[in-house]
Formats: C-alpha cells, sequence, structure tokens
C-alpha cells in the first residue's frame, strides 16, 4: 500500500511538472510536444529499478514502445479529428482512447506476447 | 515560427486543473505499478506511455483559447477546437520522442548506470520531439 501511494505521489508531481512546462511555451504546437513527455514513464522506472532491478525496468522500457507508437495513432487521431470534425475536443480524447488500446495491445498480441 | 515563453498561461490555469493532471498522473503512475504486479513487466510497460492527462490538457486548451476569442467578442468554439487540434499535433511530435526514449532505456538500463541512463535518454526525447516539430514547421 506504501509503494502505491510513493507511487501515486510521484507519478502526480513529475506529471504536473511536464504539463506546467508545456502551459509555459508558445506556439501551441511547440507545447503539445510536453503532452507526450516521458512523465509516467521517469516516475515508474525509477521507482522499477529501485525495487525490482534494472533488468525488469528494461523489459518495461521494451513495453513501453510499443505503448509510445499507440500513443503516435491516437494523438494523430485526435489532431485530425479535432481539425476536421465538429466535436468538443473532451469526447474526440475520449472516443479515441480505444484506439490507443487497439494499438498497444495489438503490438503486444503481435510483438511482446511470446517474449 | 519562434518559440516563446509565457507565463500567463501560468495564471490562467487554476489550481484545479493542476490538481485534476496530479490525480491522472499519481493514478496512472500507480496502475502501471499494479499491472506490471499482476500480469508482468511486458504488459505493465504498455501503460507507461498511456496519454492519461490528454484528455484533460486538450479540453483545458480549448477554454482557454473560446475564453480569450470571447473576450474579444469573437465566437471562439472553432477556434477553441482547433487550438487543442494543433496541441495534439505536437503531441505526435513527442510521442516519437518517446518511443526512442523507450528504446534506450531498453537497451542501456541493463548495462549503465540508471542515474545516467534517464537523463540520456529524457535528452534523447527532447531533441527528437523538438528536431520533428522544427522539421513539420520547416515544411
Amino acid at each position: 500500500m506504501a509503494q502505491i501511494l510513493i507511487r501515486f505521489l510521484i507519478g502526480g508531481t513529475v506529471v504536473t511538472l511536464f504539463a506546467i512546462l508545456g502551459d509555459l511555451f508558445k506556439p501551441k504546437s511547440f507545447a503539445g510536444l510536453f503532452g507526450a513527455a516521458p512523465s509516467v514513464a521517469l516516475a515508474t522506472l525509477s521507482l522499477t529499478i529501485a525495487t525490482e532491478g534494472p533488468s525488469y525496468a528494461s523489459v518495461e522500457a521494451r513495453s513501453m514502445i510499443a505503448g509510445a507508437i499507440a500513443f503516435l495513432a491516437y494523438a494523430s487521431c485526435c489532431s485530425w479529428s479535432l481539425m476536421r470534425l465538429p466535436y468538443k475536443a473532451l469526447r474526440v480524447t475520449i472516443w479515441a482512447m480505444p484506439l490507443w488500446f487497439v494499438v498497444a495491445f495489438g503490438l503486444w498480441y503481435a510483438w511482446l506476447r511470446s517474449t | 515560427m519562434r518559440i516563446k515563453i509565457d507565463t500567463s498561461a501560468l495564471r490562467e490555469t487554476s489550481s484545479y486543473h493542476y490538481a485534476i493532471r496530479f490525480l491522472f498522473g499519481g493514478c496512472i503512475t500507480a496502475a502501471a505499478g499494479m499491472i506490471a504486479k499482476q500480469w508482468g513487466p511486458v504488459v505493465g510497460g504498455l501503460f507507461l506511455a498511456f496519454p492519461a492527462i490528454f484528455p484533460a490538457s486538450a479540453t483545458l486548451v480549448e477554454k482557454h483559447e473560446k475564453q480569450k476569442k470571447e473576450k474579444i467578442g469573437a465566437h471562439g468554439t472553432v477556434r477553441g477546437r482547433k487550438a487543442a487540434g494543433v496541441d495534439a499535433a505536437g503531441s505526435t511530435f513527442g510521442s516519437l520522442g518517446l518511443i526512442l526514449f523507450g528504446l534506450i532505456v531498453w537497451w542501456l538500463i541493463p548495462y549503465h548506470r540508471p542515474v545516467w541512463v534517464l537523463p540520456v535518454a529524457t535528452s534523447v526525447w527532447l531533441i527528437v520531439a523538438v528536431l520533428a516539430w522544427y522539421i513539420h514547421e520547416m515544411l
């Protein structure tokens, strides 16, 4: 329980710091880079290395590549939809969320499952 | 296009919005740890690149841009949505850097000290993301 709380606090702090950095920059397209900052990864990997060791963290980092490819597909879909469709940002970003799961778990199935 | 630092955006963002980001960021970090414990690091690792705060950030960008337009008497709905779209386009460049971040940690962490690997991977993320953004702006 204590470790979950530590993860929550460190993760929340790192994510908020990157979000503040993103808020500081202009133009918007540049600020958007920080929306895909490795904030959750930095918080998680630091704790994982300390508790489970570098080999375990390495396996997580390899899977993260699949998650990042899914993020690329998700962000592209959101950007395209927001530029062309008459729906609010919250609706588009929530509706597109299954795409992240499909791509991430599709890559897990095709590439990572058997390793 | 020139990159500028504008601190006024920090004043426009309420503590409620920062609290939401903190909550989502904390939850997904805690969840990634629990998923890895339950189903192993191969599944847990996927969530290190989960777009946890993306909907909250996009909504905030849309709201700020809409309010700015409405202050000068214009209708800002379309402008707000497009600003969120531009912000999301920026995140696609960030996610290219995120792929390289994962690759570097995967390759280097078993052989080198984490205190070097994580800053190097973060620097590569930033360089790749900025470079991709810059190339896109040039085209």
